[in-house]
């Protein structure tokens, strides 16, 4: 068995993380670490894990060698420790921010710091399967993905990888987000009182994931504008763009189809009949699956393309252990079969 | 076994064996309604569906 451990297995990130792993078939889960936590139960906060580990959160100093370390932390942290963490372990899996950015300068205009470890930003692969499949089969260091980056990198990839999308004219991705995206910390507004019900647009433009659209699709002109939806799990990405003069709906269902072919989580959601007609997040929870949706105006070249993703899944912990199937040369669907629930 | 061309969407369709003129089927990727319309050389039509409207 392949041994790992989990650096912060406190959060929705780590827990599901946990989840994936308990259920793998190739791994022994060795250490999980919680400073908040130390010595409690892993099923205390991972509640949906009970009888399924007996776990506890260990002490982070108290790490012991792996083959692979899974990162779980808030952002900025792993950063500061990636030389030490390198020492435990010859594989590295970071869920946050810290090393999804290839170009430093790059990082600190998003994120309005200097960062680092520059050095170790070019050790890393970004994590997304559906764009780096190869590299990171090859790769010892892999980064994490943003969820919001994830619904709209997957919703541009078909239109950018077949060269669809007239340059010239902006991309615009309207975002709707989970609860579960702010984390298992609370603030003031997660407060049930004001976070039930609301449509809450808390992001315009500027959003930190913009950077990944803008270094993974190489599309410059990008917005994305997030707003708050009443779910818990789930993110809904809706992208506007021009396609280029002559492109016919015919041509979009050639790339779509194309790129749900090459790609075993990536779904085309465009039914005639039923209820699910487009791309849903509802049906998605737990699963790995990014559901892809279009539709084009052909009188004015209009294509709006959708992408649904769980957040916890595609847009971070099922993308992490999709990259360890691939780094490690198992099957790439191992542990992520799990098709959601429906009704849900 | 032999196959047709779906008018929306270009997907290939195979046909089953003893399928007759008139009959309605679906295209696996898109989903519409095709009427099968002739069979050597086999050819299929949108056939009208029902469409949903969620706006009042």
């Amino acid at each position: 068995m392949t041994t790992i451990s989990i650096i912060g297995g406190s959060g929705y990130g780590g827990g599901e993380l946990l989840r994936l792993l308990l259920g793998h078939p190739q791994v022994e889960i060795k250490q999980v670490t919680s400073r908040s936590r130390m010595g409690e139960y892993v099923y205390q906060t991972h509640p949906n894990l009970r009888k399924r580990t007996q776990l506890k959160f260990s002490d982070p100093l108290q790490l012991e060698p792996v083959d692979i370390l899974f990162l779980a932390q808030p952002h900025g942290q792993a950063q500061l420790h990636i030389e030490a963490y390198a020492k435990l372990a010859p594989k590295i899996i970071d869920l946050a921010a810290d090393f999804r950015l290839r170009d430093a300068a790059f990082y600190e205009q998003w994120y309005g710091e200097k960062h680092a470890a520059p050095e170790w930003l070019s050790k890393f692969v970004y994590g997304l399967p559906e764009l780096h499949r190869e590299e990171i089969s090859k790769a010892s260091y892999i980064s994490g993905v943003g969820c919001n980056a994830t619904a709209s990198n997957l919703a541009l990839l078909p239109l950018v990888k077949a060269d669809l999308i007239d340059l010239s004219a902006p991309v615009i991705l309207e975002i709707k987000v989970g609860s579960s995206e702010g984390g298992a910390e609370g603030n003031s507004g997660s407060h049930h009182a004001e976070r039930a019900n609301v449509v809450r647009t808390f992001s315009a433009f500027g959003h930190r994931h913009t950077a990944e659209v803008i270094q993974e699709m190489g599309v410059k002109d990008v917005s994305l504008t997030m707003t708050a939806v009443d779910i818990v799990r789930g993110v809904l990405a809706t992208a506007h763009a021009k396609v280029k003069q002559g492109v016919t709906t015919k041509d979009l269902w050639k790339a779509y189809r194309a790129v749900a072919n090459e790609n075993p989580f990536v779904r085309v959601v465009k039914e005639q009949r039923g209820i699910y007609r487009v791309p849903e997040p509802k049906i998605l929870s737990g699963s790995n699956y990014a559901d892809l949706g279009f539709e084009l105006d052909e009188s004015n070249g209009h294509v709006v393309s959708i992408c649904a993703i769980d957040n916890l899944m595609k847009g971070a912990s099922g993308s992490a252990v999709q990259c360890m199937n691939l780094m490690m040369g198992w099957n790439e669907t191992l542990g992520l079969e799990f098709a959601g629930l429906h009704p849900i | 076994m032999s196959a047709v061309t779906c008018p929306e969407c270009e997907a290939q369709i195979g046909l089953d064996a003893g399928i007759e003129v008139g009959e309605i089927i679906v295209c696996s990727d898109c989903g519409v309604d095709l009427e099968i319309t002739a069979l050597d050389p086999a050819a299929v039509q949108l056939a009208p569906m029902e469409q949903e409207d969620w706006g009042e």
